[in-house]
């Protein structure tokens, strides 16, 4: 009681205990201040330490190092820029941002797995990598007439998503743009034919990405398509300089999104309306995946200056936003990428979007949601970024999952940096003044400060994010050898020499695009299964696979566009870690079918027809 | 039941809180604000028990939570219980002839943007797309102000602003309008109306505070023209409590001949009841100052 008395709990210190009490406050403040300090310290311990590691210590390590070899492949590809309307020019490189994109193809079904790469500038040329299975590819594009794309008048690319909407065996590619969307038919792996005007999309639109799936589980792939600007806007030739969104929160003055249900006869149906979809939002990315367990695949759709929205698909007849009560909608941060994993191995699908964090200015930090019930009508999600570690990657775009060292968990790769200019000169104010004001200032291009070549976000490096498997990732970007100056956009992962494991490609923004070739140590297993679908949509897309071993249970699916402007391998591919046995394989079939495989050989690519 | 006026502020700016939230879902999530507010309100009753030896109202400690929690945003929990106990440890820590020199949050706040940039980072969006929300806030908060009899400081900030913004502009060769946008938001709405006007940490003429916040403008001008993103908090905090020293400085040497004739006078009167009567106005000290340390009074 004394000792309470003299510390003033019952009364007034007396002038000793005070003088004590206050030096002991005043080291508790100071040790208070410098709080932030260690933490910045402890927190980057780790990462220097590791910097220095050997690649052959790190393959010790983490089990995989990557090595960058895409001009030993024969891919030499830099992506230009598109140059919009003169008007936007001072703050030209913040605007024309997006356009570099990747998806992975097996185009002419030998067994081996292609790229297709998008350019932007007016007349430059997209390419389609073809895999000439010795190691190297050639491109392949301007012969098969997916090359000239970007002609003045017709828009820029800025992404594509390749799917079998006629169910003949062969994917077919839907080029998303600023300008004209186009549709090419796959001529058997020979050629491809324009269908833009015989499948029905509108003339003009400015899209930022696009999934394939088959909603109304009818066996023919239907289209999503998201929108970033509104339809209206021909960004070359623009009446006003009022074209940016209305706020960097709260904006709804995007482009619309569209949903096209596939007919079955070549020809589409926009339906996003009658549907549900009817978000003026900023849409960036996309994704679907049966969220709610219920047989159908739902959308995630992450939208820029906003909150992102989940639409629960209700039996093919309707979606029903429900971002808000599954919590995956309620904070507007800057949503630029949606990819799907089973994180914890639990079964259940994990959402991964990214966003920005630029320290001191704008700290949204990525999103990574954790389902804590999929058994109610609405799934519940908890962020567990902050908590798992991959909360903090900079201005962050394209993220994919994926087992790179064959451990049996999801890693996660996550590419950054919006414009690299003058390395000592950031935007950073200029963009910090505007963005706080109201919305008849930010709205409007010529109120942006002139940004003069500096830098906003610009060189910073992509993040490997390693699933320790007791929910942690660890960044190990710079052991493994991912770190490069340039700016990302999209990521993609492919087993592209058929080795059982998965290789990394990213495209960067007036860039080039790398191809990490990735080397696994020997002491993990893989199972790998290649999909058709009879019944269901021929691609498969939306098809699910449950791998059962070890005690754990993982889904992938077969993803008709996953990230930000990519696409994943169709094939589904599964890292076991050192276990020598798959208790089971249960697939669903988009059509509901469920086909079960009882211990498939490991280490093999299992190619599975569903059954009729 | 009488009116407590010192529950104005803490009133006002929970209902700010509450309709933004409400309306555009402004928070972090609760438990960002939970942890700040309780933050401060526990270091409130702590320090103040332990070294005053009595309680203090809590609304100050109320409203430097809810400011440490709108005006940082972080990914992180942590700023905000360290942005929290700072303000307040600050009011404990950093003080003069027992009256503190920084406004706690300001001072939590700058702590953070300085030496923690790599977690956290200043509200610097607008709520909503619409005017309504801004001339609500603004509306609603001058009233509050004038009420307060603090009117006067956020009207020579928002005047100083718009003047030192036409000045950037012509240094700069920017928009006027650009240079004004920052004003248009809610961290500006609620730096100019509860920041710069707390009245402990304000000087006590009326025209010196009217001086004090268009050097508080000046300074931010040329932070900005500097291009330092965190300007008006820098500016406050460097200014603040260097006019706050001033006016101490002032005060004591204007009254210092009063007391030495008192105290000559009480000699040659030779009363100690004149001693009593100089003694107790405690030179220099502010009318909104926190009790002297030695001369706490005993809770009941």
């Amino acid at each position: 009681m004394r000792l309470f008395r003299d510390a003033g709990i019952d009364g007034a210190p007396d002038p000793g205990t005070r003088r004590l009490l206050r030096i002991l406050a005043t080291l508790a403040f100071l040790a208070l201040v410098l709080t932030p300090l260690a933490i910045r310290r402890f927190s980057s311990a780790s990462d220097v330490a590791e910097a220095g590691l050997s690649p052959r210590a790190a393959l010790e390590r983490y089990g995989f190092v990557l090595q960058e070899v895409s001009a030993d492949i024969g891919i030499r590809f830099s992506h230009q820029a598109p140059r919009l309307d003169p008007k936007l020019e001072p703050i030209m490189p913040a605007v024309a941002s997006v356009g570099a994109a990747v998806s992975v193809v097996d185009f002419d079904r030998d067994g081996w797995q292609d790229l297709y790469v998008t350019n932007s500038g007016a007349g430059s040329l997209n390419a389609l990598y073809r895999n000439e299975r010795d190691g190297t590819f050639q491109d392949v594009a301007a012969g098969l007439g997916v090359a000239d794309v970007n002609r003045p008048g017709t828009g820029a690319s800025m992404g594509a998503v390749w799917g079998d909407y006629d169910n003949d065996g062969y994917e077919d590619l839907f080029l998303y743009k600023w300008g004209r969307p186009e549709l090419f038919h796959n001529d058997g792996g020979r050629g491809f034919t324009r269908a833009s005007e015989r499948a029905g999309l509108p003339a003009w639109i400015n899209a930022n990405t696009a999934v394939w799936f088959d909603y109304d589980r009818d066996g023919w792939l239907d289209l999503f398509v998201g929108c970033y600007y509104p339809a209206e806007l021909d960004l070359w030739h623009l009446k006003t300089t009022r074209i940016l969104p209305e706020s960097f929160e709260y904006a709804q003055n995007g482009g619309r999104n569209y949903l096209f249900r596939n007919r079955g006869d070549g020809s589409f149906a926009e339906v996003a309306e009658t549907m549900g979809l009817v978000s003026r939002r900023w849409t960036l990315a996309a994704a679907a995946a049966d969220v709610d367990r219920d047989g159908d695949p739902d959308l995630f759709v992450a939208n820029d200056f906003g909150i992102n929205e989940l639409y629960l698909n209700q039996d093919g007849e309707r979606f029903r936003e429900v971002g808000r009560e599954a919590s995956v909608g309620r904070a507007p941060k800057s949503g630029m990428n949606a990819a799907f994993g089973d994180v914890l191995n639990r079964g259940q699908w994990s959402l991964f979007v990214s966003n920005i964090a630029e320290p001191g200015v704008l700290m949204h930090g990525n999103d990574l949601w954790v389902p804590t019930s999929d058994s109610g009508e609405v799934p519940g999600y908890r962020n567990l970024a902050g908590a798992m570690g991959a909360e903090l990657a900079g201005w962050s775009y394209g993220a994919q999952f994926g087992d790179l060292n064959n451990d049996g968990w999801l890693d996660l790769f996550v590419t950054n940096g919006f414009v690299s200019g003058e390395k000592r000169d950031s935007y950073w104010y200029d963009y910090s003044l505007v963005v706080g004001g109201n919305r008849n200032i930010i709205a409007d291009a010529r109120n942006w400060p002139p940004m003069e070549g500096r830098s906003l976000s610009g060189y910073q490096q992509d993040r490997v994010w390693l699933n320790d498997g007791a929910g942690r990732f660890r960044d190990v970007t710079r052991a493994v050898g991912a770190a490069n100056p340039y700016d990302g956009r999209a990521v993609a992962f492919a087993d592209l020499w058929n080795r059982g494991v998965l290789d990394v490609v990213v495209a960067y923004q007036r860039g080039p695009l790398l191809v990490y070739r990735n080397t696994v140590a020997r002491k993990h297993h893989w199972i790998a299964f290649e999909l058709e679908g009879t019944r269901s949509n021929r691609s498969a897309v939306g098809a699910e696979v449950r791998l059962y071993w070890a005690g754990m249970e993982r889904v992938q699916q077969v993803e008709g566009g996953s990230g930000f402007a990519a696409q994943n391998q169709r094939r589904v591919h599964f890292g076991l870690g050192p276990a020598s046995l798959v208790d089971k394989v249960v697939i669903r079939w988009p059509s509901g079918a469920v086909q079960t495989i009882d211990s498939p050989a490991l280490n093999a690519l299992h190619a599975v027809t569903e059954p009729r | 039941m009488s009116y407590d006026k010192r529950l104005a502020a803490p009133l006002l700016i929970s209902l700010i809180l509450i309709g933004a939230h409400w309306s555009y879902g402004i928070l972090r999530g609760y438990d960002a604000i939970l942890l700040a507010v309780l933050s401060c309100i526990a270091a409130e009753l702590v320090l103040s028990r332990l070294l005053l030896g009595q309680r203090r109202h809590l609304a100050s400690a109320y409203i430097s939570g809810i400011s440490v929690a709108i005006l940082i945003r972080s990914p992180m929990l942590w700023p905000y219980a360290v942005g929290g106990v700072l303000s307040i440890m600050s009011k404990y820590i950093l003080c003069v002839k027992g009256r503190h020199l920084w406004n706690p949050s300001n001072f939590g706040i700058c702590v953070l943007l300085f030496l923690g940039p790599f977690a956290v980072a200043p509200l610097s969006v607008q709520w909503g797309n619409d005017l309504w929300p801004m001339l609500v806030i603004w509306a609603v908060g001058a009233i509050a102000v004038w009420r307060a009899g603090r009117a006067h400081i956020t009207a020579a900030y928002v005047a100083s602003f718009f003047l030192l913004a036409f000045v950037r502009s012509l240094i700069t060769g920017g928009s006027f309008v650009t240079e004004i946008a920052p004003i248009t938001g809610p961290m500006y709405q609620l730096f100019a109306l509860f920041m710069i006007t707390d009245p402990k940490t304000t000087v006590a003429s009326k025209w010196g505070a009217v001086a004090v916040v268009f050097l508080i403008a000046f300074v931010e001008m040329l932070l900005r023209l500097a291009e330092v993103i965190y300007a008006p908090f820098y500016a406050l905090f460097l200014v603040g409590p260097a006019a706050l020293l001033l006016e101490m400085w002032w005060t004591s040497r204007a009254r210092a001949p009063q007391a030495r004739s008192a105290e000559i006078s009480g000699a040659a009167e030779g009363s100690g009841a004149s001693r009593r009567s100089v003694r107790p106005r405690s030179v220099g000290r502010h009318p909104h100052a926190a009790p002297l340390p030695g001369r706490a009074p005993r809770p009941g």
